[in-house]
């Protein structure tokens, strides 16, 4: 992002090369930057929100909520954008679009063996037979060379990967066949054990449940169910400038605020847009930028922006009053009245628009009569 | 193995499900068990179903066997002679009632010429697929059915004679048409539902625009109808009062108010009672008219008044004429109530005119509001003369309605010639034979007629489509809806207006409004709007407290700081006042910290 003061130096040098360029009338081009700037006082919250609800209402009405290839269906609609403006943890389908490097991305074959590398891979799918010897207390899985193989996974690795998941049991591995073992004598613990090892992610990246190589325009982008950004990036193939999930959380941890921001901008217009419900970015812009501007993400719910105000009276008229006016009065708040919903509800003029301006005239010391001539002559 | 279900719980099971059923079902229509019964084979869950309880709807159809009616000629002949009556086919196994269990199992032919071998059944008229009410709108067969459901819904509403005994009735909200007619285009049922309670009038619709009071729904409605008493109505209300008696030997007083009675208001209000405390019939009164003098006991007893002598403590709970009504007394009715209570009822009428808001409807789903009255002298005429009474937006042709079309056009056929036309569903009038019959009345066959311009004499253009249709007044009239108010009533709590029409109340400036003064900066239009309730309250500066006035001493003072209060005036909405006190009671004491706004 551009600060103030690198906009203020370069701007006069962009509108020059444009107007270079298209020869229109500099002063025109001058005279209308100034004109389309916000006037001061522009409630541009409001006229945000405005804009964002208004189709926001069509949407309910036509349900056409989810989209997607075959099986992988993504979430879209009203609920998409509940849940990137509520900044939930965990989009309820969580989905990434991962790009290749040049000489892999036109490539069917290496695209699908990249996707094989990346499903993640439970250690169910490549066992043949769970057995539970009550005796000895011990679990023995016997293990399929044939869909090892498939998955390009030796008993090495498996054994690697499976035993910093299961703390306080023995792994030990004998042709083909694992067994497993522990000191206790808690059989409900071991049985337990044998239901949880079955979905344990032996190859693979892990939350990755499904992948679906897909040719767009002019390459193949892997289309995946469940979202790992980090791991994903760790694989050398992938085009890590241009690959991207929809788990916003993941982003801001992996990418940083800015890309997160870049993210929410682009998931909301993209839900509007599929819609055919066009809004101004600017709008959404807006509201990206007060959910990040904090350097961590904050969704617009009673724990994120509209918690965080600094009005008693605001934050008690969105949800919860009860909550709100008791720890306000627990800790002494002090409300200042300096924004549109306090005034509201004292009646007072907003510091919006008109109430804005304020004119303050400062008088001199009071005139007596007979000296008024006197003061005339000394100006 | 097939189960056997009776009345959904297992019984038993028998081995060939199939062949069981058909046994049964045979033996029903021989008569050898109760027509009631009701049998489904399930194939797929390999069950029998066998239903004879209460709560099933079952309706009448013909059975076909090898591709045959078993309604013959003979028997049709022998119906008409009376010979055989209806129990008599269904004892015959001709006719069978089926639930919508048995209807799983069947295949129903809409007519006689469509049966095919694979048929089971018959409809004994195909408009029996419709309900009562969709069954009456002429020529349903040729619309879309969403329109049907919307035409019937407008039946429902319309206001005409619902009840013959109306004169004896006291049923709120009254509505009766002064001149109710039948359908010139009628479908058969009609004749079996009887004429005498119908809800509309054949009038004359033209098809066309009117410099735009007839856009969107509404439509246009000629005054010199109006004045020859088209849809013209009366409305009924009732108000009834019981005379109580509550514990400890306290009794309602039905009479005139003594004026020292509690919440008495202005004598002028209750002039039209007589002795006893009733209004007499025939009084034109207006809102807020006494029509029952009624004063209740006190319902909480301090200790003082009680054993006060002087002091009347009664509360005047008189019935008024609602607020924004007026009419007639009507009726007054003395009775008793279930409980052996003194009961009163006075019935107040009024005469009401079409008027510009009042909402009408066809039998098709078109429905609308008067957008204007025409003067005559401004309404189209065609060549003969003929003014329409309704002049109906062309617009509301896109909802394709064909059957108000067909209904328009038999219409003028039924005017012109005298008759009824049969517009039943899938039986009615052919309308190539209505076409030709219009061209030998002396008309344009396809029902359009050369239109002038009322306003300025001028010939129309195009030729405009004028028939007869059957219109309804619906129970929806403008006068009970239409509210205004400037200044008046406010809640005691809160200080702010009213809500609702029967309250004298405002229209909600609401959250949304508000949002969109804010989004364009209006802000000090936005504080003039939230103005209603507001105050000017004193705040003790020494301690953030609202301060009191002290009667006694002339002064305002703190209830903290007492003397030492230093109290300046403000001005907040009432509804922030209260907000306060309420956080009082909660037990957070809020402290208004003072400041002049414009100290530099
Ligand atoms: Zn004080």
């Amino acid at each position: 992002m551009a600060d103030i003061e690198w906009i203020k130096t370069k701007l006069p040098t962009i509108i020059e090369d444009k107007v270079k360029k298209t020869g229109a009338n500099k002063n025109k081009v001058i005279e209308r930057y100034k004109k389309m700037q916000l006037d001061p006082g522009e409630a541009v919250g409001i006229i945000a929100a405005q804009s964002l609800g208004e189709p926001g209402t069509q949407m309910t009405m036509r349900t056409f909520h989810f989209a997607g290839v075959a099986e992988l269906n993504v979430t879209l609609g009203l609920p998409r954008i509940i849940e990137v403006l509520d900044a939930r943890k965990e989009p309820a389908t969580p989905t990434m679009s991962i790009y290749l490097k040049k000489p892999h991305n036109t490539n069917k074959h290496k695209a699908e063996q990249i996707a094989n590398k990346i499903k993640q891979v439970t250690l169910e799918e490549v066992t043949s037979e769970f057995e539970l010897d009550l005796m000895t207390l011990t679990l023995k899985i016997k293990l399929d060379s044939d869909l090892l193989k498939k998955h390009s996974i030796t008993v090495k690795q498996l054994v690697d990967s499976l035993e910093s998941q299961i703390s306080g049991f023995e792994l030990s591995e004998k042709r083909g066949i694992l067994n497993i073992s522990t000191d206790s004598k808690d059989v409900k613990k071991v049985y337990k054990m044998k239901e949880k090892i079955r979905s344990m992610y032996v190859s693979g990246i892990s939350g990755i449940t499904h992948v679906l190589p897909v040719m767009t325009d002019s390459e193949y982008v892997i289309k995946t169910f469940g979202s790992n950004l980090k791991e994903v990036f760790q694989i050398s193939e992938i085009d890590f400038t241009r690959t991207t999930t929809n788990n916003l959380c993941e982003i801001e941890k992996v990418l940083g605020i800015e890309a997160v921001r870049e993210a929410i901008v682009f998931e909301i217009s993209n839900v509007l847009e599929g819609e055919g419900l066009p809004v101004d970015i600017r709008h959404i812009l807006l509201i990206a930028d007060t959910m990040c501007y904090g350097g961590e993400m904050q969704g617009v719910t009673r724990h994120g922006i509209t918690g965080s105000k600094q009005s008693v009276l605001a934050r008690a008229s969105f949800e919860i009053p009860l909550k709100h006016l008791v720890d306000a009065s627990i800790f002494g708040e002090e409300d200042r009245l300096t924004s549109v919903v306090e005034n509201i509800m004292i009646n007072q003029p907003i510091p919006v628009g008109t109430g804005l301006p304020e004119l303050i005239v400062k008088m001199r010391k009071k005139i007596a009569p007979d000296k008024k001539k006197k003061a005339v002559k000394k100006k | 193995m097939t189960d056997v279900l009776i009345d959904g719980s297992l019984v038993g099971t028998v081995s060939d499900g199939k062949t069981f059923v058909q046994d049964l079902i045979t033996s029903r229509r021989a008569g050898k068990i109760s027509a009631q019964v009701n049998i489904l084979y399930n194939e797929k869950e390999e069950n029998v179903s066998i239903d004879f309880g209460r709560n099933r709807i079952r309706r009448p159809l013909i059975v076909v066997k090898n591709g045959t009616s078993l309604l013959t000629p003979e028997l049709i002949k022998d119906l008409k002679d009376k010979k055989i009556k209806w129990f008599d086919l269904i004892k015959r196994g001709v006719i069978e009632y089926l639930d919508a269990l048995e209807e799983e199992s069947t295949l129903v032919a809409l007519k006689e010429e469509d049966i095919t071998n694979e048929h089971t059944h018959l409809e004994i008229n195909p408009i029996s697929i419709f309900s009562v009410n969709v069954s009456l709108v002429p020529y349903p067969n040729y619309n879309q059915s969403s329109r049907l459901a919307r035409g019937q819904k407008n039946q429902k509403q319309g206001a005409g004679i619902y009840a013959l005994n109306f004169l004896n009735r006291l049923d709120t909200n009254m509505n009766l048409l002064h001149y109710p007619q039948t359908p010139m285009v009628r479908s058969f049922t009609q004749d079996i539902f009887g004429d005498s309670l119908v809800g509309g009038q054949n009038i004359v619709i033209a098809v066309l625009n009117y410099g735009g009071y007839n856009m969107e729904d509404a439509i246009v409605i000629n005054r010199a109808s109006i004045d020859r008493g088209l849809f013209r109505s009366t409305h009924y209300r009732p108000y009834t009062t019981e005379k109580l008696r509550y514990a400890g030997g306290q009794v309602d007083e039905i009479g005139i108010p003594p004026k020292d009675t509690q919440s008495y208001t202005l004598e002028e209000d209750y002039r039209f009672l007589g002795e006893g405390g009733l209004i007499y019939p025939e009084v034109d009164v207006t809102g807020g008219d006494v029509l029952i003098g009624k004063t209740s006991p006190p319902r909480f007893l301090s200790h003082l008044e009680s054993f006060s002598m002087t002091a009347n403590i009664r509360k005047d709970t008189s019935i008024r004429v609602k607020y924004g009504e007026k009419g007639t007394v009507s009726k007054v009715f003395l009775t008793e109530s279930g409980e052996g209570n003194p009961l009163v009822r006075v019935e107040v009428r009024e005469n009401r005119l079409p008027e510009v808001g009042d909402k009408f409807a066809s039998r098709h789903g078109q429905k609308g509001i008067i957008g204007m009255i025409a003067n005559p002298e401004d309404v189209p005429f065609t060549a003969s003369g003929i003014q329409p009474d309704i002049i109906f937006s062309p617009f509301g042709m896109r909802r394709m309605t064909v059957s108000q079309i067909l209904e328009t056009l038999g219409g003028k056929v039924g005017a012109m010639a005298g008759r009824f036309v049969d517009g039943s569903g899938f039986q009615s009038e052919d309308v190539d034979n209505l076409r030709t019959e219009l061209l030998d009345l002396g008309f344009r066959e396809d029902g359009t007629e050369t239109l002038y311009d009322g306003r300025t004499g001028r010939l129309y253009n195009a030729r405009i489509f004028v028939g007869n249709t059957f219109y309804m007044r619906l129970k929806y009239q403008v006068t009970d809806k239409l509210q205004a108010r400037a200044r008046g009533r406010v809640a005691l709590l809160t200080r702010q207006p009213t809500a609702g029409k029967a309250m004298e109340g405002g229209l909600r400036f609401g959250e949304m409004e508000k949002e969109t003064l804010v989004g364009h900066g209006a802000s000090l239009l936005m504080k003039e709007r939230f103005d209603s309730d507001k105050t000017v309250t004193y705040v003790c500066e020494r301690c953030g407290d609202i301060a009191v006035r002290d009667h006694y001493k002339n002064k305002l003072t703190c209830l903290s700081c007492g003397d030492k209060a230093k109290a300046s005036p403000i001005e907040v909405s009432y509804a922030f006042k209260l907000f306060l006190d309420e956080l009082k009671s909660m037990g957070i004491r809020p402290r208004l910290i003072l400041r002049e706004k414009y100290k530099s």
